[in-house]
């Protein structure tokens, strides 16, 4: 019987197909207001019959779920230039209210490839300076186009059209924000279908629910997947053999292998950021308490020891702390441990209980699921102490995961009876919702920079 | 899927059986169902010669009444817990009861205790709750003198819940320890 289970979940591992469809679909319920206004040109397409692939409604789509930018309608826009010379009136922009305008145009460069050419254009700049600034210096007159905030040119193939949009909103983002784009990351997460013959599926998407893939099909629950600093790797927990077990796979070569099976708790596992270690949860010896295994000698080292519980731990971007979740002081709250020392102090004193701690990229905040008054919010605090503020207001919200860039949390919530995912931005103005078309979709895990 | 149904419905069916075979412990030649039918009698027809027998009812001892209960109960193997909360409920105890007494009677027989939670709180936490609610059961069996060897728990959190919905009667019905033979 086990060895049954084991051949069909192994079988099914290597078909990696794509579905039909992309089962999630953003849906934005909170924030454009406060969003800033930008203009995106549809580019130009020089070439014979309809143009090739729409960069610009991808660019939109990924602005508008920033949360920061407000694309305006297409058919608001007063024309449709594809290059800055084509623009005879900034003031028209300028009037738009719009910070940027994207601008560019499409030609055939072989069968197969196309160049892109676009521009990230500031129209205020370019009426202060009517598209171009000229002075005076020891070499004569110079001329500039301050307006130009970005131009680029690419050869892109046919079959990469939907990344290089990505592409193109990563350096608009960058260009306005300061801050890197997180348009070329992806998520995973475990999909139920209680209906299914092996109800439980890993599943990796785009960051926007684009080219979902099927990395393991199983008749037993898998539970949280944590990625590989590089992105190519995911460590999750297993129940294939009626008992719960982490393993790690390879998401391109689906090449899999059993990284612990002690007695009891194998859980919650979290890739040190160089990649060389898994932090974990095992109650091998009594209770939950907190490991590191060294995943090459594959030795675990005891961090916590508590008879309570301890789950959930979580690095700091610096390697040298781990935050977790711990009901040594009666309800469960965040603490954090100094891996050197040892040393265990407290983080977490709002609200009836804390759980869930990530630490974001920049070390200076810590995302909390918290639990006031019956309810599960996602919450953020300064870390390792300060400000602590309620992010949403949807229910019985849990595993909180952040973009690399920092911009955003992307976490598990029920919505209409179903556990879908939902999106809010860091500050908590924007959020969304992520509907399955059917099932439930639970555990997100948002992907480092690839 | 179809093969675990059979298995468990074996596995509730067998330790029946079993018992029902160690009640009969009289000359007479009922089976086990006849003698578990108590007052409704039995009658068996042959047609050829046209005569019928009759049973008379048996009367129990005390040992073998609970034995029956105890069967009857073991049919059951599902215990629920408070919210966030471990402690086995004074309902529970009878149950257990049951079960303790027919393993420490069969010392062959292992018995595998999910636990379980509703799905508040997180995924990961609710597994440890489910540990605990696992490894309180076995507590309670231990101390009705069950062999630790006879017992293995698992965890399953919030990951298979019985009813899959977002309500106070969905959640009682989820927070549970299941004895799976």
């Amino acid at each position: 019987m086990k060895r049954f289970a084991v051949w069909f979940v192994l079988i099914i591992a290597v078909t990696f197909g794509p579905r039909a469809h992309a089962s999630l679909e953003i849906v934005i319920t909170e924030g454009i207001d406060s969003a800033r206004p930008i203009a995106i040109v549809p580019f130009k397409w020089s070439g014979q019959g309809s143009a090739p692939y729409n960069f610009t409604e991808v660019v939109a789509a990924d602005l508008l779920r920033s949360g920061r930018f407000n694309p305006i309608p297409t058919r608001d826009l007063p024309s449709r230039p594809s290059v800055d010379t084509d623009i005879t009136d900034f003031s028209v922009w300028a009037r738009l209210g719009v910070e940027a305008m994207l601008v560019g145009s499409v030609d055939e460069f072989a069968p197969g490839r196309y160049e892109v050419t676009y521009q990230l254009i500031d129209p205020l700049r370019g009426q202060i300076t009517s598209g171009l600034s000229q002075y005076l210096d020891d070499e004569g007159l110079v001329s500039e186009q301050e307006h130009i905030l970005e131009t680029r040119t690419s050869v892109v193939l046919d079959t990469q059209f939907r990344q290089y949009a990505h592409r193109i909103s990563d350096v608009v983002y960058e260009a306005l924000t300061g801050e890197r784009g997180a348009f070329l990351t992806r998520i995973a997460y475990v999909f139920v279908d209680p209906n299914a013959e092996l109800p439980y599926q890993l599943m990796v998407s785009d960051y926007d629910g684009e080219n979902e893939r099927v990395l393991l099909r199983s008749p037993q629950p898998l539970m949280s997947p944590s990625w590989s600093p590089d992105g190519s790797k995911l460590a999750y927990v297993s129940f294939e053999n009626q008992r719960a077990e982490i393993f790690i796979q390879d998401i391109y070569t689906t090449q899999r292998e059993r990284l612990t099976s002690f007695p009891g708790i194998n859980g919650s596992p979290a890739w040190s950021p160089d990649g060389k270690k898994m932090a974990m949860v095992l109650s091998k010896n009594g209770a939950p308490d907190i490991y590191v295994m060294d995943l090459e000698t594959r030795q675990v080292r005891q961090i916590t020891d508590h008879w309570r519980i301890d789950t959930e731990p979580s690095w700091t971007p610096d390697g040298k702390e781990l935050v977790f979740t711990s009901e040594r002081g009666g309800a469960a709250q965040i603490y954090r441990v100094e891996l050197d020392s040892g040393r265990i102090r407290r983080t977490t004193f709002s609200g009836d209980s804390n759980l869930g701690g990530v630490v974001t990229p920049d070390g200076r905040g810590l995302v909390i699921v918290s639990r006031d008054s019956g309810r599960y919010h996602i919450a953020r605090q300064d870390y390792p102490s300060g400000n602590f503020q309620v992010l949403t207001q949807t229910t019985l919200d849990e595993s909180p995961s952040i973009a690399p860039n920092g911009s955003m949390i992307i976490y598990s919530t029920t919505y209409q009876n179903r556990q879908v995912l939902a999106l809010v931005s860091m500050d908590g103005r924007f959020q969304a919702r992520l509907p399955s078309r059917e099932g439930e979709v639970k555990a997100p895990a948002w992907s480092p920079f690839l | 899927m179809e093969l675990k149904k059979v298995v468990k419905a074996v596995a509730v069916a067998l330790p029946m059986i079993v018992l029902a075979a160690c009640s009969s412990t009289s000359d007479d030649m009922t089976t086990g169902d006849e003698s578990r039918a108590g007052g409704t009698g039995a009658s068996q027809t042959d047609g050829r010669r046209g005569v019928e027998t009759g049973a008379a009812d048996r009367r129990l001892t005390p040992q073998e009444e609970r034995q029956e209960r105890f069967a009857e109960l073991r049919r059951d193997h599902v215990i629920y817990f408070d919210f966030d909360d471990a402690s086995i409920r004074g309902e529970f105890a009878e149950l257990l009861s049951a079960h303790g007494d027919y393993l420490v009677r069969n010392p062959n027989v292992s018995v595998i205790i999910e636990g379980h939670t509703d799905e508040r709180g997180t995924p990961e936490y609710n597994i440890a709750l489910g540990e605990r609610r696992a490894k309180a059961v076995v507590d309670y069996l231990l101390n009705l003198g069950v062999s630790s060897s006879q017992m293995t728990t698992v965890s399953y959190g919030e990951e298979k819940p019985l009813v899959r919905q977002s309500n106070e009667r969905a959640w009682s019905q989820n927070r549970r320890a299941v004895l799976v033979y």
